[in-house]
């Protein structure tokens, strides 16, 4: 299970204390500039912060920081590149490289996606591109920040049937969105992120029928 | 007045030389360039820095004390440590702003003058100001530029790039290892002048030092020679010495818990 106590980076983020069970999927929702993104990049421990975490049997703090995201995967909304190619940013002896095209294909990415450039890639397309790059690194638990912002309702559908795939293997998976409908179908566990101050919250209320809602 | 094959020169003979830049500023004055004025001022300026280095020279020489050139050779590390700080366009927050600069300046530049002075070129005394001043010079000047750009390049990717390094860290790479194909990038930055110089150099420029040698009757061969030592020994500087502020302003832009610290950086 994934324990956090105290996590906070002043001033934006208050003491953000909560657990989340393994092989769940967690939801923190909350508008754009409450501090989701500051919150995750807590968790991997990207920006100085203060409070602990912890994971199954490790302590972040003993724990060196690149393995400790080796364990922890976190696929921001808007991830960089590296290298002009696609290729380059997914390496051969990468530990869960075998299962990538099956994620490609699950995701409606085109097989020879690898060869083309990055630059040539839509938004769309470079979103899922940087799940798969986070999955082929076998993580235990991955942090989404909003993983279907920049796709149609199809794509979504994709990673959100990918999602589900990797909870049914066992896998945690903290999913930060502003999209109360993705939330209500995924999510087992609630959290409200406002101005800095993380609570628990109920699941979502399912929007009023008059407006346009795709079936979930 | 002729030495062997070196021609010393009059006062009136270098007045003389003047002909045609007198020639170019009067044109200037007449067109209405709005130069004239400027060209005399820089004329005044050279002629008065250099006559001042020359004396300056000339008693250096004359002493030829440990502690006179020692004294000189501070001077001008001390302005080149100045100038690596003037010209960073991001510089790190407090001590670090000179640290990674000046100190590969000052190990790599001076260990590699000890080099040339202790183990190539021998000199009685060793610390010869005659040659030791114009080897420190070329040295500093050389690696300054070196060190210069790495460090802006360096400083710019992690600022500009900082979501593809980032992405990097995310995937569970090391600080060094996450950084590594930006620092690559920035050390080819630092490296390009002193290659290009290499590369261009006995074909389309004769080098400074070497045409001044050959002018001062020295064989051609000869003159190569001193060129080589100097280039070989300016590339290895440069490359060392940058490559040495890039690593020790990395060290200082990513912390023990592998992430980047950009507030290290003076903003603007």
């Amino acid at each position: 299970m994934l324990q956090v106590r105290d996590l906070a980076r002043p001033p934006m983020l208050k003491p953000a204390s909560f657990t989340l069970p393994e092989g769940t999927c967690g939801v923190i929702m909350g508008a754009s500039g409450s501090g989701k993104s500051l919150l995750a990049r807590a968790i991997v421990d990207l920006d100085p912060n203060e409070g602990t975490v912890r994971w199954r049997d490790h302590v972040r703090e003993a724990t060196p920081a690149p393995h400790w995201r080796r364990l922890i995967a976190y696929v921001p909304a808007e991830t960089g590149w590296w290298a002009a190619d696609v290729a380059t940013h997914f390496p051969a002896d990468a530990p869960a490289r075998a299962h990538m095209e099956d994620w490609i294909t699950t995701l409606g990415l085109k097989p020879d996606i690898l060869a083309r450039q990055v630059s040539h890639l839509s938004t769309g397309e470079r979103q899922r591109l940087a799940l798969v790059r986070a999955l082929i690194m076998a993580p235990e638990m991955l942090i989404l920040d909003e993983p279907t912002g920049a796709l149609d309702a199809a794509s979504r559908d994709r990673v959100e049937t990918l999602m589900r795939e990797l909870l049914n293997e066992g896998r945690t998976l903290l999913l930060i969105t502003h999209d109360a409908a993705q939330a209500r179908r995924l999510g087992q566990h609630f959290w409200r992120l406002e101005a800095g101050r993380l609570t628990p919250a109920s699941p979502p209320e399912p929007e009023p029928a008059n407006h346009a809602e795709p079936p979930a | 007045m002729t030495t062997i094959g070196y021609i010393t020169l009059e006062y009136w003979e270098v007045a003389a030389s003047a002909l045609f830049f007198v020639l170019a500023s009067g044109l200037a004055l007449l067109f209405e360039v709005g130069l004239a004025r400027s060209m005399a001022w820089v004329a005044v300026r050279m002629v008065t820095q250099l006559l001042l280095v020359g004396l300056v020279l000339k008693f250096i020489f004359q002493a030829t004390s440990g502690l006179v050139t020692l004294a000189a050779a501070s001077v001008m590390a001390l302005m080149a440590m100045r100038e690596i700080m003037r010209r960073q366009r991001r510089p790190l927050k407090g001590p670090w702003r000179w640290l990674p600069g000046s100190v590969s300046l000052l190990t790599i530049g001076g260990l590699a003058l000890l080099f040339a002075l202790l183990v190539v070129l021998r000199p009685e005394p060793w610390y010869s100001p005659r040659l030791l001043l114009p080897i420190f010079g070329m040295i500093l000047g050389n690696s300054m530029n070196g060190i210069t750009l790495g460090l802006n390049a360096i400083t710019n990717a992690i600022v500009r790039e900082r979501n593809a390094v980032e992405a990097r860290l995310l995937l569970g790479f090391s600080r060094w290892r996450a950084i590594r194909p930006f620092a690559a990038e920035a050390l080819r930055t630092a490296l390009t002048p002193i290659m290009n110089a290499m590369a261009a150099t006995g074909i389309i420029s004769l080098p400074g030092m070497m045409t001044g040698q050959i002018l001062a009757g020295v064989p051609p061969v000869e003159a190569v020679k001193y060129q080589l030592m100097i280039m070989f020994l300016i590339a290895g500087v440069v490359g060392l010495s940058s490559l040495l502020a890039m690593i020790l302003t990395i060290d200082r832009l990513t912390d023990e818990r592998h992430r980047l610290r950009p507030d290290r950086l003076h903003t603007s």
